[in-house]
């Protein structure tokens, strides 16, 4: 169903399909992972069939994101490249936060805080995947001090990652008219010029 | 024990104080390795009153058998031969869990209730509770947790939590013919230790002395050792144990920390979008679309 054929394509259906992937592991594997990171959201075990099914559960879920994560990570590694008008848009960050676009260099695909956040991500990703390996004890059996070492990166990592995840959820709420480019794949024309005004221009050629 | 279930001095990712109304006294058990004759009665009285049977293994050429712990031997007598003052000794030490009284298994352990501390200083497993994480695999400095390949769960010496709740000394103690397990107070059994490190002083052991570690807050088991300056000699016993600082690091501070910087982002993401308001696309943008469109349509 096409609401205004002069939407702008943003993402194709594998590209959706594929981030959902990542996105609905990642969830899971954030609420059983905090579940094991402190006490207090012990009780989040009960979401997957109790803690020992939770334990169970949780690295296959990983594997399943690793897989995902790595797949998008090689689709749009080529869109995350920093330019200078990037480092321009980092340094007057604190305008954009702070509800002022006016002053903001123009934007490709990506502006340079998704880039920070892609690259951020894909640092974290592979701390998670090397710590998470370690210390899988069903699979594998390392010595000891490794294990010490893989835990403490594991639940480092993890918490970053939450983080950022936090940040990349609420800026695609707070920048409307952006979700539908997650669930159906298209952005308007002036969405895309307001905030993406290099990707608007190289799309409508105007 | 319906009395012991009063007497948790600490219970693993509990954040709040367990019972704390109740004193009982601390016991210890005191290995004496100079009087020991690696006779393995305290490994069969372990397997025995626990109802553990490991598997009968092979014979590896040395003594040691079953040739480490594991998930059904709690404990296992370590043969050394080493060369001391010019004289060939055989160092033979009952290997099993210390019950630190500041035990890093606890600490590292996520399943609230999974390891508890009594209050007489028994660190016991409740495998009920365990999930199988092996985090107190790597919180403790003596390497002792073993995890079942049978169900996943946790195991190791309960200092006969069982056997001492109702006043018995635990199975080793009473089954070793030497006297070199003994078992009481811990106060009482620092006072033995201290007649046994005299009496070897006398006989030449110049080092002799107790292993007590403070680097995990003392233990609630002790060796005598008549080369205290190198426990290093009997298999392996570390000089100095304690919680490794990654566990401590990774259990301490960082974690809650973690979560009051998690949930100052959720907080501050809410309150930018109520003070801020929603990034929409401007009026000025969506009319000149529109204009262009009427424009292309003419």
């Amino acid at each position: 169903m096409i609401r205004d054929p002069k939407d702008l394509k943003r993402y194709t259906a594998s590209e959706r399909a594929n981030h959902w992937v990542v996105g609905i592991s990642f969830i899971l594997l954030a609420l059983s992972g905090l579940a094991f990171f402190h006490p207090a959201f012990f009780p989040l075990t009960q979401l997957f069939g109790g803690p020992v099914w939770t334990r169970i559960l949780h690295p296959y879920l990983g594997v399943i994101m690793a897989i995902g994560f790595i797949v998008m990570f090689f689709r749009f590694k080529h869109l995350n490249k920093m330019t200078p008008a990037d480092k321009e848009w980092l340094s007057k960050v604190d305008q954009m936060v702070d509800g002022d676009d006016h002053n903001m260099p123009e934007q490709g695909k990506y502006n340079g805080g998704q880039k920070v956040m892609f690259w951020a991500l894909a640092i974290s990703m592979l701390l998670m995947i090397l710590s998470g390996i370690v210390i899988w004890r069903a699979w594998f059996g390392l010595p000891v001090d490794i294990v010490r070492l893989g835990a403490v990166v594991h639940a480092a990592a993890g918490a970053v990652m939450i983080g950022l995840i936090m940040v990349h959820v609420y800026a695609a709420i707070w920048v409307k008219g952006t979700i539908r480019a997650m669930w159906y794949g298209t952005v308007t024309r002036a969405w895309a010029k307001q905030h993406h005004r290099g990707w608007y221009r190289q799309m409508t050629g105007k | 024990m319906a009395l012991q279930s009063l007497d948790i001095k600490q219970r693993s990712a509990t954040t709040t104080p367990s019972t704390q109304v109740r004193e009982t006294i601390e016991i210890a058990k005191l290995i004496d390795v100079s009087a020991c004759i690696g006779c393995k009665a305290c490994q069969v009285a372990c397997s025995e009153w626990n109802d553990i049977r490991d598997e009968v293994g092979n014979c590896h050429g040395v003594y040691d058998n079953p040739m480490d712990l594991s998930a059904k031997s709690w404990t296992v007598m370590r043969f050394t031969e080493v060369e001391q003052n010019n004289k060939l000794e055989w160092l033979i030490r009952k290997d099993g869990c210390m019950h630190c009284a500041d035990p890093g298994c606890l600490k590292a352990c996520p399943a609230p209730g999974a390891i508890i501390q009594y209050s007489n200083g028994i660190v016991d497993f409740h495998q009920e509770n365990c999930i199988g994480c092996g985090y107190c695999v790597t919180g403790c400095p003596f390497n002792v947790p073993r995890i079942s390949k049978e169900d996943s769960k946790a195991y190791k010496c309960s200092l006969c939590s069982d056997r001492v709740a109702v006043n018995q000394a635990p199975a080793c103690v009473k089954a070793c013919p030497t006297g070199a397990i003994q078992f009481g107070s811990k106060e009482d059994m620092k006072d033995y230790a201290a007649k046994r490190v005299e009496d070897l002083k006398e006989r030449g052991y110049d080092q002799a002395g107790l292993y007590d570690p403070q680097g995990v807050g003392g233990t609630h088991v002790m060796y005598v050792l008549h080369h205290a300056d190198k426990p290093d000699l009997y298999a392996g016993l570390p000089a100095n144990p304690s919680i490794s600082p990654l566990v401590a690091l990774w259990k301490g501070f960082a974690k809650p920390l973690a979560t009051l910087a998690l949930a100052g982002v959720a907080l501050g993401s809410l309150f930018h979008y109520v003070t801020k308001g929603p990034n929409e696309v401007s009026k000025e943008i969506e009319d000149e679309i529109e204009r262009e469109d009427k424009e292309e349509a003419k």
